[in-house]
């Protein structure tokens, strides 16, 4: 388990270096929003990782708010971006 | 509880933890490689509900609480209901600011609705503009004259006022649900 719980904390971190790398560079605002909803993704997984290591689920709540948040934070700027696209990126 | 089903149990979620955290390097590695907008969203999926599956399904085995596993099922829900929304508010919006390639793409069925819908719209306004003065001052030009068909027949009356124009873009003054009201 232990070994199993570092090689996911790898895992994520490289993912999360990628997605950042992805939000940096982003070419788009969308681009961005795309690579945050990922990073959130990453943010839940390893809450989740967190809660099976130690076998509780404290973290299920705060899980649920991410996938929230991100919701809520993807459709608005998706919704902002359609009317402010004349004006450039 | 038996040492040999807690050891797999314990091997099962494990598995689980290490294949969930592939699926989100796997959306990073298509986050940084592929090329357009459409393609990164198809690789940024993968964590937001198959990775997370995973994930929930070792916290729920290791957890072994069978109480608690309605409350896991409803994290993973909620999930699933919220992804498709804002993925396809997402998709629309790339798709409107032109931020696909339109080079990697082989099937695009929404132009062919999008270029029928202007059609119909155009061939109503110009009918409609010989006894309807008003509808050029409402409708901007030709391609987006689609408020000027609310004095149509009744029968196609709810498709004319949510007919988009070519470029997937609404005609000023219309909300994105078809009806007219301001924004």
């Amino acid at each position: 388990m232990e070994i199993a719980v570092a090689v996911a904390a790898v895992l994520l971190s490289t993912a999360a270096a990628g997605t950042l790398y992805r939000l940096a560079k982003g070419p788009s605002l969308l681009d961005r929003v795309v690579a945050t909803d990922v990073l959130l993704a990453i943010v839940a997984a390893a809450l989740a990782v967190e809660m099976a290591y130690h076998g509780h689920l404290n973290n299920l709540i705060l899980m649920v708010i991410v996938s929230l948040v991100g919701f809520i934070g993807s459709v608005t700027v998706a919704r902002f971006a359609t009317q402010t696209a004349e004006h450039g990126r | 509880m038996s040492a040999v089903l807690d050891t797999v149990l314990d091997a099962a979620a494990a598995v689980c933890l290490v294949v969930g955290a592939l699926m989100s390097l796997a959306a990073a590695i298509g986050l940084v490689r592929f090329p357009d907008l459409l393609t990164r969203m198809h690789a940024g999926t993968k964590p937001q509900v198959f990775g997370l599956l995973l994930m929930l399904t070792a916290v729920a085995l290791e957890n072994r609480d069978p109480v608690m596993v309605p409350l896991i099922a409803l994290g993973w829900i909620f999930q699933l209901l919220t992804v498709p929304v804002s993925a396809h508010m997402v998709g629309r919006s790339t798709y409107r600011t032109k931020h696909l390639n339109r080079t990697t793409l082989t099937q695009d069925d929404l132009q062919a609705v999008l270029n029928r819908a202007a059609e119909n719209a155009t061939g109503k306004g110009a009918g409609n503009a010989a006894e309807n003065a008003t509808g050029d001052v409402t409708g901007k030009g030709a391609g987006k004259a689609t408020g000027s068909a609310m004095g149509d027949a009744a029968g196609n009356a709810a498709a004319d006022t949510s007919a988009p124009s070519a470029d997937g873009r609404r005609a000023d003054g219309q909300q994105t649900d078809g009806s007219t009201g301001t924004r």
